[in-house]
């Protein structure tokens, strides 16, 4: 099983710690934002709010995106997350296969048994 | 990793871990002898039994493999979803018979390398099967395009909607 998530709950639960991270997270809950909004919106600087993104970013709870000279935030999925998610689907594809393979291996047991038997008499 | 270890309903369960920044490994025990699971990794018949499964959608065109050192096998499968078959090549570097099989997996320049041994313990087979990118960026890559061993996300998603009409009904 994959196990990323003690020290990403760690992050997680500290950059939830803070009442401006859980005001940004909802805000953009409703709408993606850019940092400039968002520092506007919670009567910040720039440089405090490009803080506080980084550490939901850190938690994977936000990513950002650069497009020319503005920064826009959006609730996000971590890198960890997809890869967790990624493994999980694999492990469904070797495991749909293997659960077939069981059976072609049952059939094999029973083909021996019965040759067996054949080769006794 | 010794014993065999069951989920639910009695099955062994599959695990699956990231082992290092370019490795995958997956463990299932089998119940049977190496040498019969050995079979069914080595006989192209046998392989159309079980390596496109079914709730996948995916359903065998035709499959060839010679399996020795150097020996090359081409597995070509058909998707309900899919205009054009899948393919998927390489050649074997190692074949020890009933103990280990290596591959490698030629769609991509970036495929990874797959290692499956089998040990076998009072009538039962612990298949571990490591798949080796060639680098970190390789297996990310892997994980960013979406597409599971080859496979990509378009067949599975027609496993969700089977799935779902299977749950509806």
């Amino acid at each position: 099983m994959v196990q990323y998530s003690s020290p990403r709950f760690d992050t997680a639960f500290g950059a939830l710690a803070d009442v401006t991270r859980r005001g940004v997270l909802e805000h953009l809950g409703r709408r993606d934002a850019s940092i400039t909004e968002l520092a506007d919106r919670f009567h910040m600087t720039l440089t405090g709010m490009k803080k506080h993104v980084g550490v939901l970013e850190q938690a994977g709870l936000v990513t950002t995106q650069k497009v020319g000279r503005v920064r826009t935030c959006r609730l996000g999925r971590s890198r960890l997350d997809e890869e967790a998610a990624w493994i999980e689907r694999y492990r469904q594809l070797w495991e749909a296969r293997f659960n077939a393979l069981d059976k072609v291996i049952e059939d094999l047991k029973q083909k021996e048994e019965d040759d067996g038997r054949h080769a006794n008499r | 990793m010794d014993d065999t270890r069951t989920g639910e309903g009695g099955r062994a369960e599959t695990d699956v871990s990231r082992r290092s920044e370019r490795e995958l490994v997956v463990t299932r025990t089998f119940d049977g002898p190496a040498r019969l699971v050995f079979d069914a990794w080595t006989t192209p018949e046998l392989l159309m039994r079980w390596w496109a499964p079914k709730s996948f959608g995916i359903t065998f065109i035709s499959c060839e493999a010679d399996v020795r050192p150097g020996g090359t096998y081409r597995f070509v499968f058909g998707h309900p979803q899919a205009d054009q078959p899948a393919t998927f090549f390489g050649r074997y570097l190692e074949v020890v018979p009933n103990r280990r099989l290596v591959w490698t997996n030629e769609e991509s320049e970036d495929g990874a390398v797959t290692t499956v041994t089998f040990e076998e313990k009072d009538g039962k087979t612990l298949l571990v099967l490591t798949d080796l990118y060639p680098s970190k960026d390789a297996l990310d890559a892997a994980m960013a395009s979406g597409s599971i061993g080859g496979f990509s996300e378009q067949f599975e998603a027609l496993d969700g909607l089977l799935a779902e009409i299977d749950a509806a009904t």
